[in-house]
């Protein structure tokens, strides 16, 4: 379980995560979405101890994740930012194999290495793995980033803006992956995503963000309704059933 | 990539091999097999030409390694000891010595100069948080303006206490006196280096950034406060005996990243051969050009350095584009 107390971040005179307090059960897949600047990210970096909160507390499992010694947490939980720069010249395979750290401490053994293969099979990865970062694409690279956070092989997996640069059908793919992941192997999966469809079409609950404050909570069938969603994003949306799934058009 | 390396190490033996025997007094390897060869020629060997040899092995492998870590810990491609102020940090914590404790052992000294060298990594790392870096070369631009700075100051008040001669001697990497007694430091050196790559994985995982470093469990600032302490003591190991060769830092570590990537683990060792035999094959340059003259391996580096710094600039720059 993630709670989220009192959590207030500021950068100058604004404030850009106001008092949010959260608990995200243990087990399931939640999304996270709203408009840009919203403090989705600053609260999830928050949550994985990159950015320190000004004021309130984050626990995991009940550690407090300011407190709790880095590398016990990592074993735990595991997270990708959103604008990732890597300047180090690596390849593929090394760099998910880096996810195994945590675990090895840079000795990795045969059991690291089978997850490694794993994962860059997971993410379409085996025809690149010899490649270095920096002749990919962009979604290539994100995927690259994404099979490192899946090698860490954390109970808690918080992903920020992970379909960014990929393809439709990696998309997709990454999202049964995660769904699959929380339901079978009972996983807690965080996701920031910017397209409400992907939100609704796979998570157990969305939390929805504005102005540094969670807004609305709730399932999907709660959440998409076009007046909460015209009130979190400010634009106007229609919301249709298809197969079962809340689906929001926001074109007319 | 286990046989290359071997074939590298090899190759670089071979370099240090006629390191010994080249040089204005004849020592030939058949007399000295057979036992012919007369105590003078024994003596430049092992008073001069081995010590020159190990140097140039100590001093060009751990200059080379100490130029990795810094890129992985600055993340930047153009930071190493002689463009971060490093260098010259170190040398005024040498005069500082020569001024308030000329008495103190070798050792001690090099501790001083250490502690310098780390006092001015951090104050680059401090005047670079305030500045906004529009570009990668904006890094050594700035360490080397640091370094001009304190150079400055180091030469003035040289002036002042008279020890401009002895600053002067320290400026460039210069081999030719290198005499048994006066290098055995840089085994310390060579030390820090093993411990750089034991410590390998660490290095890499900082050159991740800080949240990369930070997700994976690493403590990033101890990591990169422990890079920074051994390249501050590599460095000035290298500054105290036989003065840091410009550009060995740079050429080195950029050409085997280019080749094989940053994976220190696996690159390191290749690194350190690489300035080893880079340092070694200037030095044979420097000897064999106008004999019996030498001409300083610093200023051999000086050289080539430029020339092959720009050519990795323009292909850095072509694949950063
Ligand atoms: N390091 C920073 N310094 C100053 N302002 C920041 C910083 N990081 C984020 N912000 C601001 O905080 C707000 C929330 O940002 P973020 O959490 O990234 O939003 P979201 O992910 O919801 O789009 C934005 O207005 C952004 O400009
Ligand atoms: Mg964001």
């Amino acid at each position: 379980m993630i709670e989220i107390r009192n959590v207030a971040k500021s950068y100058g005179k604004v404030r850009v995560v106001d008092d949010v307090t959260l608990t995200i059960a243990r087990g399931g897949l939640t999304s996270l979405v709203g408009p840009n600047g919203a403090g989705k990210s600053t609260l999830l970096s928050i949550a994985a101890r990159l950015i320190p909160a000004d004021t309130g507390t984050v626990s995991v499992d009940g550690l407090d994740v300011a407190r709790t010694p880095s590398d016990q947490l990592a074993r735990r939980l595991a997270i990708l930012r959103q604008d990732n720069h890597v300047t180090a010249r690596l390849n593929v395979r090394d760099l998910v194999a880096f996810g195994r750290y945590p675990h090895s401490k840079g000795r990795p053994t045969a059991e690291d290495r089978t997850h490694v293969e794993r994962a860059l099979a997971y993410m379409d990865l085996d025809g690149l793995a010899d490649r270095f970062l920096d002749e990919l694409s962009g979604g290539q690279r994100q995927r690259a980033f994404i099979a490192m956070t899946l090698c860490q092989e954390t109970d808690y997996l918080l992903l920020d803006e992970p379909l960014n640069n990929l393809d439709i059908r990696h998309g997709v793919e990454l999202m049964k992956l995660l769904r699959r992941a929380a339901t079978e192997l009972g996983k807690t999966v965080v996701l920031v995503l910017h397209d409400v469809n992907f939100a609704s079409s796979y998570s157990d609950r969305i939390i929805a963000m504005r102005s540094g404050r969670v807004v609305l909570a709730g399932t999907p069938d709660e959440v998409m309704t076009p007046d909460n969603l015209s009130d979190v994003f400010g634009c106007r949306f229609d919301v249709h059933t298809i197969a079962g799934k809340r689906i929001a058009t926001y074109f007319s | 990539m286990k046989l290359w390396l071997a074939l590298a190490i090899l190759a670089t033996a071979v370099l240090a091999a006629v390191s010994l025997f080249v040089g204005v007094s004849d020592v030939s390897l058949s007399a000295l097999l057979a036992g012919t060869a007369s105590p003078q020629a024994q003596l430049v060997l092992v008073a001069s030409r081995v010590p020159r040899t190990v140097a140039l092995i100590l001093a060009g492998s751990g200059m080379a390694v100490c130029g990795t870590l810094m890129q992985m810990i600055m993340r930047n491609r153009f930071v190493d000891p002689s463009t971060a102020g490093t260098v010259e940090a170190a040398r005024f914590g040498m005069l500082m010595v020569l001024i308030f404790a000329p008495g103190l052992p070798l050792v001690a000294k090099m501790l001083v100069a250490a502690a310098f060298a780390l006092a001015g990594t951090f104050i680059l790392l401090l005047i670079l948080k305030q500045v906004p870096l529009r570009t990668p070369v904006l890094v050594p631009l700035i360490g080397i303006m640091l370094g001009a700075v304190i150079n400055a100051a180091l030469l003035f008040i040289a002036y002042r206490y008279d020890l401009t001669q002895s600053v002067l001697a320290w400026t460039m990497g210069d081999f030719s006196t290198v005499l048994r007694g006066r290098y055995e430091i840089l085994w310390v050196a060579f030390a820090l280096t093993i411990a750089a790559y034991v410590a390998a994985d660490q290095f890499t995982v900082a050159g991740l950034g800080e949240s990369f470093a930070t997700n994976l469990g690493l403590n990033y600032r101890r990591a990169m406060a422990l890079g920074l302490t051994l390249v501050a003591m590599v460095t000035a190991s290298v500054v105290v005996t036989v003065g840091v060769a410009l550009f060995l830092g740079l050429i080195v570590p950029n050409l085997v990243s280019l080749i094989a990537g940053d994976n220190l683990r696996r690159t390191l060792p290749w690194t350190a051969v690489g300035g080893a035999a880079l340092l070694l094959a200037c030095d044979l340059v420097g000897r064999l050009i106008i004999p019996p003259y030498e001409i300083p391996v610093g200023t051999v580096l000086g050289v080539i350095g430029p020339i092959a710094f720009l050519f990795l600039v323009l292909r850095r720059g072509a694949r950063v584009a």
